[in-house]
Protein backbone atom coordinates (compact mmCIF):
# COMPACT_ATOMS: atom_id res chain seq x y z
CA UNK A 1 0.00 0.00 0.00
CA UNK A 2 0.95 3.52 -0.57
CA UNK A 3 -0.08 6.86 0.20
CA UNK A 4 -0.46 9.11 -3.21
CA UNK A 5 -1.58 12.62 -2.82
CA UNK A 6 -2.93 14.13 -6.09
CA UNK A 7 -5.72 16.65 -6.82
CA UNK A 8 -9.01 14.72 -7.36
CA UNK A 9 -11.92 17.17 -9.09
CA UNK A 10 -10.47 20.35 -7.51
CA UNK A 11 -9.84 19.00 -3.94
CA UNK A 12 -6.79 17.60 -2.55
CA UNK A 13 -6.81 13.86 -2.25
CA UNK A 14 -4.57 11.07 -0.32
CA UNK A 15 -5.26 8.02 -2.07
CA UNK A 16 -4.37 5.18 0.31
CA UNK A 17 -4.32 2.27 -1.58
CA UNK A 18 -1.80 -0.29 -4.01
CA UNK A 19 -0.03 1.65 -6.13
CA UNK A 20 -0.83 -0.27 -9.36
CA UNK A 21 -4.55 -0.26 -8.65
CA UNK A 22 -6.20 1.58 -11.65
CA UNK A 23 -7.18 4.78 -11.54
CA UNK A 24 -10.28 3.69 -13.06
CA UNK A 25 -11.02 1.55 -10.18
CA UNK A 26 -10.30 3.89 -7.41
CA UNK A 27 -12.63 6.49 -9.02
CA UNK A 28 -15.71 4.79 -9.12
CA UNK A 29 -14.86 2.14 -5.89
CA UNK A 30 -13.13 4.63 -3.54
CA UNK A 31 -14.22 7.85 -5.00
CA UNK A 32 -17.50 6.89 -5.89
CA UNK A 33 -17.36 8.95 -9.45
CA UNK A 34 -19.29 6.47 -11.72
CA UNK A 35 -19.27 8.77 -14.04
CA UNK A 36 -16.17 7.00 -15.67
CA UNK A 37 -17.17 4.15 -16.97
CA UNK A 38 -15.50 0.66 -17.84
CA UNK A 39 -16.08 -0.50 -21.42
CA UNK A 40 -13.03 -2.27 -22.69
CA UNK A 41 -10.72 -2.72 -19.74
CA UNK A 42 -7.58 -2.24 -22.40
CA UNK A 43 -7.43 1.25 -23.59
CA UNK A 44 -9.94 0.51 -26.98
CA UNK A 45 -13.27 2.04 -26.22
CA UNK A 46 -12.34 5.36 -23.89
CA UNK A 47 -15.56 5.12 -22.06
CA UNK A 48 -12.57 5.59 -18.98
CA UNK A 49 -11.33 9.32 -20.15
CA UNK A 50 -10.48 11.49 -17.28
CA UNK A 51 -8.42 14.75 -17.61
CA UNK A 52 -4.97 13.82 -16.28
CA UNK A 53 -3.35 16.95 -15.84
CA UNK A 54 -5.53 18.77 -18.52
CA UNK A 55 -5.13 15.92 -21.10
CA UNK A 56 -7.47 13.31 -22.03
CA UNK A 57 -6.40 9.98 -20.58
CA UNK A 58 -7.91 6.57 -20.49
CA UNK A 59 -8.06 5.84 -16.60
CA UNK A 60 -7.82 1.68 -17.22
CA UNK A 61 -4.64 2.19 -17.91
CA UNK A 62 -3.72 4.65 -14.97
CA UNK A 63 -2.00 3.11 -11.96
CA UNK A 64 -2.05 4.88 -9.10
CA UNK A 65 1.37 5.49 -9.12
CA UNK A 66 1.33 7.64 -11.59
CA UNK A 67 -1.49 9.36 -10.22
CA UNK A 68 1.10 10.93 -7.46
CA UNK A 69 1.26 14.75 -7.95
CA UNK A 70 -1.02 15.08 -10.76
CA UNK A 71 -4.60 16.57 -10.79
CA UNK A 72 -7.61 14.45 -12.07
CA UNK A 73 -10.78 15.56 -13.43
CA UNK A 74 -13.45 13.81 -14.04
CA UNK A 75 -16.91 14.32 -15.51
CA UNK A 76 -18.22 15.10 -12.37
CA UNK A 77 -15.58 17.74 -11.31
CA UNK A 78 -15.95 19.45 -14.98
CA UNK A 79 -19.87 19.10 -14.73
CA UNK A 80 -19.45 22.68 -13.00
CA UNK A 81 -18.06 24.75 -15.68
CA UNK A 82 -19.18 27.11 -17.71
CA UNK A 83 -17.29 24.82 -20.58
CA UNK A 84 -19.61 22.03 -19.74
CA UNK A 85 -22.56 24.24 -20.20
CA UNK A 86 -21.81 24.81 -23.44
CA UNK A 87 -20.72 21.18 -24.10
CA UNK A 88 -23.96 19.84 -22.60
CA UNK A 89 -25.87 22.07 -24.62
CA UNK A 90 -24.58 21.50 -28.14
CA UNK A 91 -24.43 17.49 -27.01
CA UNK A 92 -28.56 17.82 -26.54
CA UNK A 93 -28.88 19.68 -29.28
CA UNK A 94 -27.31 17.97 -31.90
CA UNK A 95 -28.75 14.87 -30.48
CA UNK A 96 -24.91 13.21 -29.41
CA UNK A 97 -26.23 11.62 -26.90
CA UNK A 98 -28.24 8.51 -27.26
CA UNK A 99 -27.63 5.49 -24.57
CA UNK A 100 -24.92 7.75 -22.90
CA UNK A 101 -22.66 5.31 -22.08
CA UNK A 102 -19.60 6.70 -24.16
CA UNK A 103 -20.77 10.52 -23.23
CA UNK A 104 -18.79 11.33 -20.36
CA UNK A 105 -15.88 9.88 -22.23
CA UNK A 106 -16.87 12.02 -25.48
CA UNK A 107 -17.56 14.82 -23.38
CA UNK A 108 -14.28 14.54 -21.47
CA UNK A 109 -12.22 13.84 -24.83
CA UNK A 110 -13.87 17.07 -26.53
CA UNK A 111 -12.80 19.37 -23.44
CA UNK A 112 -9.08 18.02 -23.90
CA UNK A 113 -9.24 19.11 -27.83
CA UNK A 114 -10.67 22.60 -27.11
CA UNK A 115 -8.42 23.27 -24.49
CA UNK A 116 -5.37 23.28 -27.08
CA UNK A 117 -7.59 24.03 -29.58
CA UNK A 118 -10.38 26.19 -29.75
CA UNK A 119 -11.32 26.06 -32.86
CA UNK A 120 -11.25 22.80 -34.19
CA UNK A 121 -11.76 21.15 -37.98
CA UNK A 122 -14.46 18.62 -38.44
CA UNK A 123 -11.36 16.03 -39.36
CA UNK A 124 -9.15 17.44 -35.62
CA UNK A 125 -12.26 15.98 -33.94
CA UNK A 126 -12.56 13.24 -35.43
CA UNK A 127 -8.91 12.60 -34.79
CA UNK A 128 -9.24 13.91 -30.98
CA UNK A 129 -12.34 11.52 -30.64
CA UNK A 130 -10.93 8.37 -32.11
CA UNK A 131 -10.22 6.68 -28.80
CA UNK A 132 -13.68 6.85 -27.95
CA UNK A 133 -16.00 4.49 -29.36
CA UNK A 134 -20.07 5.34 -29.79
CA UNK A 135 -22.17 2.57 -30.89
CA UNK A 136 -25.56 4.68 -31.08
CA UNK A 137 -24.86 7.83 -33.11
CA UNK A 138 -22.84 7.38 -36.03
CA UNK A 139 -20.09 9.86 -34.25
CA UNK A 140 -21.34 12.36 -37.31
CA UNK A 141 -23.45 13.75 -34.71
CA UNK A 142 -20.86 13.90 -31.52
CA UNK A 143 -18.51 15.78 -34.36
CA UNK A 144 -21.36 18.35 -35.15
CA UNK A 145 -21.86 19.12 -31.19
CA UNK A 146 -18.20 19.78 -30.94
CA UNK A 147 -18.03 22.26 -33.82
CA UNK A 148 -21.11 24.00 -32.28
CA UNK A 149 -19.81 23.96 -28.58
CA UNK A 150 -16.46 25.67 -30.09
CA UNK A 151 -18.95 27.89 -32.23
CA UNK A 152 -20.70 28.89 -29.07
CA UNK A 153 -18.59 28.79 -26.59
CA UNK A 154 -16.38 31.28 -28.67
CA UNK A 155 -13.66 32.82 -25.88
CA UNK A 156 -14.19 30.45 -23.11
CA UNK A 157 -11.45 27.90 -24.49
CA UNK B 1 0.30 -8.58 -3.47
CA UNK B 2 3.57 -7.72 -5.34
CA UNK B 3 6.17 -4.66 -4.33
CA UNK B 4 6.02 -1.80 -6.51
CA UNK B 5 8.84 0.89 -5.95
CA UNK B 6 8.44 4.39 -6.71
CA UNK B 7 11.75 5.89 -6.85
CA UNK B 8 11.42 10.55 -7.53
CA UNK B 9 14.95 10.96 -9.01
CA UNK B 10 17.10 8.49 -11.37
CA UNK B 11 19.99 8.03 -9.17
CA UNK B 12 17.39 6.05 -6.66
CA UNK B 13 15.82 4.33 -9.35
CA UNK B 14 19.21 2.92 -10.46
CA UNK B 15 20.28 2.44 -7.12
CA UNK B 16 17.07 0.16 -6.38
CA UNK B 17 17.96 -1.73 -9.54
CA UNK B 18 20.86 -3.26 -8.27
CA UNK B 19 19.18 -4.83 -5.34
CA UNK B 20 15.82 -5.78 -7.07
CA UNK B 21 14.79 -7.38 -10.37
CA UNK B 22 12.04 -5.19 -11.44
CA UNK B 23 9.13 -4.30 -14.28
CA UNK B 24 9.98 -1.27 -15.35
CA UNK B 25 6.65 0.97 -15.92
CA UNK B 26 6.57 3.78 -17.61
CA UNK B 27 2.92 5.01 -19.51
CA UNK B 28 1.91 1.43 -18.62
CA UNK B 29 0.01 1.37 -22.09
CA UNK B 30 1.32 -1.73 -23.05
CA UNK B 31 1.70 -3.87 -19.45
CA UNK B 32 -2.11 -2.66 -17.86
CA UNK B 33 -3.35 -4.61 -20.80
CA UNK B 34 -0.79 -7.37 -20.62
CA UNK B 35 -0.78 -8.08 -16.73
CA UNK B 36 -4.79 -7.24 -16.92
CA UNK B 37 -6.47 -8.87 -13.92
CA UNK B 38 -10.48 -8.90 -13.19
CA UNK B 39 -11.94 -5.42 -12.99
CA UNK B 40 -11.54 -3.78 -9.80
CA UNK B 41 -8.67 -6.09 -8.68
CA UNK B 42 -4.61 -5.29 -8.93
CA UNK B 43 -3.54 -6.18 -12.66
CA UNK B 44 -0.86 -9.52 -12.08
CA UNK B 45 2.72 -7.93 -12.39
CA UNK B 46 4.87 -11.37 -11.65
CA UNK B 47 7.73 -9.46 -10.20
CA UNK B 48 8.33 -6.02 -8.13
CA UNK B 49 6.96 -3.02 -10.12
CA UNK B 50 9.12 0.37 -10.51
CA UNK B 51 6.96 3.02 -11.45
CA UNK B 52 9.37 5.68 -13.41
CA UNK B 53 6.95 8.39 -13.45
CA UNK B 54 8.14 10.26 -10.66
CA UNK B 55 11.27 11.10 -12.23
CA UNK B 56 11.40 14.36 -13.89
CA UNK B 57 14.56 14.16 -15.26
CA UNK B 58 13.27 12.11 -17.92
CA UNK B 59 11.21 14.22 -19.48
CA UNK B 60 13.93 16.77 -21.79
CA UNK B 61 13.56 16.86 -25.38
CA UNK B 62 17.01 18.45 -25.86
CA UNK B 63 17.73 19.51 -29.77
CA UNK B 64 21.67 18.91 -30.10
CA UNK B 65 24.10 19.65 -33.20
CA UNK B 66 23.66 16.39 -34.25
CA UNK B 67 21.03 14.73 -32.70
CA UNK B 68 17.88 15.32 -30.52
CA UNK B 69 17.52 13.64 -27.52
CA UNK B 70 14.41 12.08 -26.13
CA UNK B 71 14.25 11.59 -22.38
CA UNK B 72 12.03 8.24 -21.60
CA UNK B 73 9.21 9.55 -19.96
CA UNK B 74 8.65 11.66 -22.78
CA UNK B 75 4.76 10.80 -23.82
CA UNK B 76 4.10 10.20 -27.87
CA UNK B 77 1.50 13.15 -27.47
CA UNK B 78 4.79 15.48 -25.85
CA UNK B 79 6.65 14.24 -29.38
CA UNK B 80 3.61 14.77 -32.03
CA UNK B 81 3.62 18.67 -30.73
CA UNK B 82 7.20 19.08 -30.23
CA UNK B 83 9.19 20.99 -33.11
CA UNK B 84 12.24 19.11 -32.41
CA UNK B 85 10.64 15.77 -33.40
CA UNK B 86 11.70 13.84 -37.00
CA UNK B 87 8.71 14.42 -39.16
CA UNK B 88 8.62 11.11 -40.28
CA UNK B 89 8.36 9.72 -36.69
CA UNK B 90 5.73 12.35 -35.93
CA UNK B 91 4.01 10.75 -39.11
CA UNK B 92 4.07 7.55 -37.32
CA UNK B 93 2.96 8.79 -33.92
CA UNK B 94 -0.03 9.86 -35.48
CA UNK B 95 -1.06 6.57 -36.49
CA UNK B 96 -0.47 5.37 -33.22
CA UNK B 97 -3.28 4.53 -30.29
CA UNK B 98 -5.40 7.29 -29.98
CA UNK B 99 -5.23 10.39 -28.00
CA UNK B 100 -5.52 9.23 -24.27
CA UNK B 101 -3.10 6.63 -25.01
CA UNK B 102 -0.64 9.39 -26.47
CA UNK B 103 -0.86 10.79 -23.27
CA UNK B 104 0.40 8.23 -21.28
CA UNK B 105 2.63 6.33 -23.52
CA UNK B 106 6.07 6.70 -24.27
CA UNK B 107 8.21 6.32 -27.07
CA UNK B 108 11.14 4.47 -24.66
CA UNK B 109 8.66 2.21 -23.54
CA UNK B 110 7.76 1.24 -27.05
CA UNK B 111 11.26 -0.08 -27.56
CA UNK B 112 10.92 -1.48 -24.23
CA UNK B 113 8.14 -3.44 -25.19
CA UNK B 114 10.25 -4.63 -28.35
CA UNK B 115 6.73 -5.96 -30.01
CA UNK B 116 7.57 -6.93 -33.72
CA UNK B 117 4.28 -4.53 -34.78
CA UNK B 118 5.39 -2.15 -32.10
CA UNK B 119 4.29 1.22 -34.12
CA UNK B 120 7.27 3.43 -33.87
CA UNK B 121 9.82 0.86 -34.11
CA UNK B 122 10.12 0.79 -38.03
CA UNK B 123 10.58 4.71 -37.95
CA UNK B 124 12.80 4.62 -35.49
CA UNK B 125 15.06 1.73 -37.68
CA UNK B 126 15.66 3.77 -40.30
CA UNK B 127 16.33 6.96 -38.74
CA UNK B 128 19.17 4.42 -36.86
CA UNK B 129 18.16 6.10 -33.53
CA UNK B 130 20.57 5.10 -30.58
CA UNK B 131 19.52 3.51 -27.37
CA UNK B 132 21.55 4.98 -24.11
CA UNK B 133 20.80 2.61 -21.31
CA UNK B 134 22.14 3.59 -17.81
CA UNK B 135 22.77 1.44 -14.67
CA UNK B 136 24.72 2.55 -11.65
CA UNK B 137 27.82 2.81 -12.83
CA UNK B 138 27.39 2.43 -16.27
CA UNK B 139 25.72 4.02 -19.39
CA UNK B 140 26.04 2.60 -22.51
CA UNK B 141 24.35 3.68 -26.19
CA UNK B 142 23.62 1.21 -28.70
CA UNK B 143 21.82 1.33 -32.26
CA UNK B 144 17.92 0.03 -31.80
CA UNK B 145 18.73 -2.48 -34.26
CA UNK B 146 20.99 -4.31 -31.41
CA UNK B 147 19.21 -3.27 -28.71
CA UNK B 148 16.13 -5.95 -30.04
CA UNK B 149 17.16 -9.05 -30.06
CA UNK B 150 13.48 -10.57 -30.74
CA UNK B 151 9.97 -10.57 -29.79
CA UNK B 152 9.48 -8.91 -26.70
CA UNK B 153 13.31 -9.66 -26.05
CA UNK B 154 16.27 -6.75 -25.49
CA UNK B 155 19.83 -6.86 -24.52
CA UNK B 156 18.46 -4.84 -21.24
CA UNK B 157 20.22 -6.27 -18.31
CA UNK B 158 18.22 -6.34 -15.09
CA UNK B 159 20.18 -3.59 -13.65
CA UNK B 160 19.80 -0.99 -16.82
CA UNK B 161 17.30 1.03 -17.70
CA UNK B 162 16.71 3.10 -20.95
CA UNK B 163 17.43 6.75 -20.07
CA UNK B 164 17.47 8.59 -23.42
CA UNK B 165 16.02 8.13 -26.82
CA UNK B 166 19.03 10.01 -29.42
CA UNK B 167 17.91 10.18 -32.83
CA UNK B 168 20.58 11.58 -35.64
CA UNK B 169 19.51 15.18 -37.75
CA UNK B 170 19.43 13.27 -41.26
CA UNK B 171 17.75 15.14 -43.69
CA UNK B 172 16.08 13.17 -46.70
CA UNK B 173 14.30 14.29 -49.32
CA UNK B 174 12.04 11.32 -49.79
CA UNK B 175 10.23 9.56 -46.18
CA UNK B 176 7.60 7.26 -46.26
CA UNK B 177 5.65 5.38 -43.08
CA UNK B 178 2.92 3.18 -44.26
CA UNK B 179 0.82 0.79 -41.29
CA UNK B 180 -1.74 -1.51 -42.08
CA UNK B 181 -4.56 -2.11 -39.82
CA UNK B 182 -8.04 -2.28 -40.06
CA UNK B 183 -8.97 1.17 -38.56
CA UNK B 184 -6.57 4.74 -38.36
CA UNK B 185 -6.92 4.97 -34.49
CA UNK B 186 -6.52 2.25 -31.32
CA UNK B 187 -5.11 -0.45 -33.72
CA UNK B 188 -2.32 -2.88 -33.84
CA UNK B 189 -0.15 -2.74 -37.26
CA UNK B 190 -0.94 -5.89 -39.65
CA UNK B 191 2.22 -4.49 -40.75
CA UNK B 192 3.95 -1.52 -41.68
CA UNK B 193 6.91 -0.19 -43.64
CA UNK B 194 9.36 2.75 -43.28
CA UNK B 195 11.29 4.20 -46.44
CA UNK B 196 13.83 6.87 -46.33
CA UNK B 197 15.87 7.96 -49.25
CA UNK B 198 18.27 10.96 -50.39
CA UNK B 199 18.19 11.72 -54.43
CA UNK B 200 20.83 14.42 -55.42
CA UNK B 201 21.56 14.78 -59.04
CA UNK B 202 18.91 12.01 -59.92
CA UNK B 203 21.43 9.57 -58.24
CA UNK B 204 19.65 7.54 -55.31
CA UNK B 205 22.56 8.33 -53.09
CA UNK B 206 21.23 6.43 -49.58
CA UNK B 207 18.27 4.46 -49.16
CA UNK B 208 16.87 2.93 -45.63
CA UNK B 209 13.96 0.48 -45.56
CA UNK B 210 12.29 -1.24 -42.99
CA UNK B 211 9.59 -3.88 -42.54
CA UNK B 212 7.27 -4.18 -39.32
CA UNK B 213 4.89 -7.11 -37.90
CA UNK B 214 6.66 -9.39 -40.55
CA UNK B 215 9.34 -10.99 -38.84
CA UNK B 216 10.40 -11.73 -34.84
CA UNK B 217 12.09 -8.42 -34.89
CA UNK B 218 11.85 -5.21 -37.80
CA UNK B 219 13.30 -6.51 -40.86
CA UNK B 220 16.06 -4.21 -42.14
CA UNK B 221 18.80 -5.06 -44.11
CA UNK B 222 21.76 -2.41 -44.69
CA UNK B 223 23.65 -5.15 -47.90
CA UNK B 224 20.39 -4.44 -49.81
CA UNK B 225 20.01 -0.73 -49.11
CA UNK B 226 23.78 -0.57 -50.23
CA UNK B 227 23.10 -2.80 -53.69
CA UNK B 228 20.71 -0.04 -54.26
CA UNK B 229 22.29 3.42 -53.64
CA UNK B 230 24.25 5.20 -56.48
CA UNK B 231 21.65 4.24 -58.79
CA UNK B 232 18.60 6.16 -60.42
CA UNK B 233 14.84 6.19 -59.31
CA UNK B 234 14.33 4.74 -62.92
CA UNK B 235 17.16 2.57 -62.83
CA UNK B 236 15.76 1.50 -59.26
CA UNK B 237 12.23 0.95 -60.83
CA UNK B 238 13.60 -1.01 -63.42
CA UNK B 239 15.03 -3.41 -60.50
CA UNK B 240 11.43 -3.89 -58.40
CA UNK B 241 10.86 -7.21 -59.37
CA UNK B 242 14.88 -8.26 -58.27
CA UNK B 243 14.49 -5.88 -54.78
CA UNK B 244 11.07 -7.84 -54.10
CA UNK B 245 13.14 -11.24 -54.55
CA UNK B 246 15.79 -9.95 -52.31
CA UNK B 247 13.42 -8.66 -49.02
CA UNK B 248 10.88 -11.85 -50.34
CA UNK B 249 13.19 -13.96 -48.17
CA UNK B 250 13.38 -11.62 -45.38
CA UNK B 251 10.01 -11.28 -44.99
CA UNK B 252 8.85 -14.31 -42.71
CA UNK B 253 5.48 -13.22 -41.12
CA UNK B 254 3.35 -15.43 -39.00
CA UNK B 255 -0.14 -16.19 -38.71
CA UNK B 256 -2.25 -14.17 -36.19
CA UNK B 257 -5.73 -12.78 -34.87
CA UNK B 258 -4.64 -9.70 -36.51
CA UNK B 259 -3.70 -11.29 -40.48
CA UNK B 260 -2.28 -13.93 -42.09
CA UNK B 261 1.13 -14.75 -42.65
CA UNK B 262 0.49 -14.64 -46.48
CA UNK B 263 -1.59 -11.23 -46.79
CA UNK B 264 1.46 -9.59 -44.48
CA UNK B 265 3.98 -11.00 -47.20
CA UNK B 266 2.16 -9.89 -50.33
CA UNK B 267 1.45 -6.45 -49.07
CA UNK B 268 4.63 -5.58 -47.49
CA UNK B 269 6.38 -6.53 -51.38
CA UNK B 270 3.58 -4.42 -52.31
CA UNK B 271 4.54 -1.30 -50.07
CA UNK B 272 7.81 -1.89 -50.89
CA UNK B 273 7.23 -2.09 -54.55
CA UNK B 274 5.34 1.55 -54.15
CA UNK B 275 7.73 2.75 -52.24
CA UNK B 276 10.48 2.66 -54.58
CA UNK B 277 8.52 3.70 -57.41
CA UNK B 278 7.91 6.54 -55.72
CA UNK B 279 11.18 7.87 -55.62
Amino acid sequence: MAKIDFVLNGKKTVADCHPAMRLLDYLRTEAKLTGVKEGCGEGECGACSVLLDHKVANSCMVPMANVMGKEVITIEGFRDTQKFKVLEKAFQEAGAVQCGICTPGMIIASESLLNVNPHPTDDEIRIALSGNLCRCTGYNMIVEAVLQAAREGEGLW
Amino acid sequence: MVEALMPKDLASALDLLEKNECLLFAGGTDLMVQKRSWSETIPKFDKPVMFLSGIKQLGHIIDHPNHISIGAMVTLENLLVSDLTPKLLKRCIAEMAAPGIRNLATLAGNIGNASPAGDSLPVLYVLDAMVKIQSKSDSRLVNIADYIIGPRQTILAPNEMITEIQIPKRYFTNESFVKVGPRRSDTIAKLSLAGVASIENAVVTEIRIAFGAVYKTIVRDKLIEASLSGKSPSALRELVPEIIDKYSKLIVPIDDQRSSAQYRHQVSLNLLADFIRSL
